[in-house]
């Protein structure tokens, strides 16, 4: 380990004679940077998924698991009475910090996704719905419901329980996907590059024979090579995540969509993830082009 | 010359076999510091060979071969580097990095052994001047004449002030005038004390050097490597 901070110091500082040693430019120069550069952005989009999810997950497993709904279904004469008594029911019950009723605009607000923004709520048979914020204790729900029950015939107490833990899953899933798709990513690269240091390698064995025959030992062959792939890895990842970021930036707010794909990206200080993205990448280069550097000149005769 | 000291380069009974033939048989020299040789045979006799063996390029099938003391089969790549730092090698291709230009070519052995540039830098201006290469010094290799590529491969091999210089066919691709210029640069530096070989077929150079110094002229034949006639 000591080595490879030594080795990762002398990359950082360089060595300019040495940095020229090998021919400047050919295909590979551009396979990595394309590749660290695309590698960059999908890690991004990976990156945000894995963050938006985690966020979901948590917001369902935490704030949703505090939440309770009750829908009253009753005749539009019996509707006020029902729920005011469900009200007093709620206000009575052990674990419940507060209840409220939706007034008309809540409650069309969120028929809109479905029926537009013109819907006649006060012309329909909708059902009254009372928001239920639970202590961090939480309520009874069987005991509720019998209550209710018995005190609110038309109220059915909803804890979200049935729909919560598929979507939790789900959303766990989906963050575990996002990891995993970085961890493919990471190992696409450090195979792309790989790839591109041992033709580098193959297409300069006339460079490295020059050198060895002028006293260069292998250590130092391998840091010019190293140095090379590792700095094109880290310009094209840096390249790939800006783009990655902007195309973020770009996609519809999710206040405006309301939806759950529009919320892909990154809020507060996720913003500080991305950057690592170009760091990782040249690190996956360094050692990527280390270890081809060193089984290559290890054949060469 | 007077040849004294421990041999820098030695190889005893030494065979070099490759595909299956034997290339080199029971070869034994010795070259001692400030010695110079010159190793003649017919094209594909294995000088180039018994040069390679020289600088630490091949490992013999047997026998013993010492580099500066140290058994060569002992050796690991870093003791090779290291050797050949101390052995200038003139091929007769010259072997460039052409992207570099001739003066950045002549000072690559000092910046891969972590040498600076910039101490080194009237060192070597001198040198280029030496060599006769001062106008050409900001050129590329593919640019340069033949004659001007061997001294620029001579310049190269000479800059890590080495004690032994090898030269395979030094003068193969120049004309006679050249050839006597670069033989002169070969004379003065075994006048300073480096050890010499030059693998040559060209019997008109080795005794015109002969007329100079003291040479020991080798040949290989039969695989075998024998003491040259008095003709020579």
């Amino acid at each position: 380990m000591k080595l490879d901070i030594k080795a990762l110091g002398d990359l950082l500082i360089g060595d300019a004679q040495a940095d020229r040693v090998v021919p400047p430019t050919g295909f590979t120069a551009w396979l990595t940077l394309f590749s660290a550069g695309a590698m960059a952005f999908l890690a991004v989009f990976a990156l945000a998924l894995s963050l938006a999810t985690g966020r979901l997950a948590e917001r369902w497993g935490d704030e949703l698991a505090r939440t309770a709904t009750v829908r009253i279904s009753a005749p539009e004469a019996q509707m006020a009475a029902q729920t005011a008594a469900a009200l007093r029911v709620l206000e009575t019950t052990t674990g419940v910090a507060r209840a409220r009723a939706l007034d008309d605009a809540e409650q069309a607000a969120l028929l809109e996704p479905w029926f537009g923004p013109d819907l006649p709520i006060d012309q329909l048979p909708v059902p009254r719905l009372i928001e239920v914020i639970e202590t961090a204790d939480g309520v009874d729900a069987e005991g509720l419901r019998l209550r209710l029950q018995a005190e609110v015939p038309g109220a059915v107490l909803d804890d979200h329980t049935r729909w919560r833990a598929p979507l939790v899953r789900a959303a766990d899933r989906l963050r575990l996907l996002g990891w995993l798709s970085l961890i493919l990513i990471g190992g696409a690269t450090a195979a792309m590059i790989t790839l591109a240091a041992n033709a580098a390698l193959a297409a300069n064995a006339q460079v490295i024979q020059v050198l060895r025959l002028v006293g260069a030992r292998d250590s130092y062959i391998a840091r010019a090579f190293v140095r090379r792939f590792t700095l094109r890895a880290l310009g094209g990842a840096a390249i790939g995540m800006v783009l990655g970021c902007l195309a973020i930036l770009a996609l519809p707010s999710a206040d405006a969509a309301g939806g759950f794909l529009t919320g892909l990206g990154f809020q507060g200080w996720h913003w500080l993830w991305p950057p690592l993205v170009p760091v990782l990448a040249a690190l996956v280069a360094f050692f990527a082009t280390r270890a081809a550097a060193r089984k290559t000149l290890e054949e060469m005769p | 010359m007077r040849i004294e000291g421990q041999p820098v380069i030695e190889l005893e009974d030494v065979a070099y076999n490759y595909g299956g033939g034997e290339l080199l048989s029971e070869v034994s020299l010795s070259l001692s510091p400030g010695s110079f040789h010159f190793l003649t045979g017919p094209s594909g006799a294995g000088k180039t060979t018994l040069l390679k063996l020289c600088y630490g390029a091949l490992v013999p099938t047997s026998g013993q071969l010492r580099l500066f003391g140290q058994d060569r089969r002992e050796m690991g790549r870093d003791d090779i580097a290291t050797v050949r730092r101390r052995v200038g090698v003139v091929h007769q291709d010259c072997q460039f990095l052409d992207h570099l230009s001739v003066e950045d070519n002549i000072a690559l052995p000092l910046s891969v052994s972590g040498r600076d540039l910039l101490a080194e830098g009237a060192n070597l201006k001198e040198l280029i001047g030496w060599v006769g290469l001062r106008e050409r010094a900001k050129a590329r290799p593919p640019e340069l004449s033949g004659g001007e590529r061997q001294r620029a491969a001579l310049a190269r091999a000479v800059i890590m002030s080495p004690d032994v210089i090898l030269a395979d066919e030094p003068t193969g691709n120049v004309d006679w005038e050249m050839s006597q210029r670069l033989l002169r640069l070969l004379i003065e530096l075994n006048l300073m004390g480096k050890t010499i070989l030059i693998a040559t077929h060209d019997l008109a150079l080795i005794r015109a050097a002969k007329a100079h110094v003291q040479a020991r002229v080798l040949r290989i034949a039969a695989r075998r490597l024998q003491l040259a006639g008095a003709d020579l």
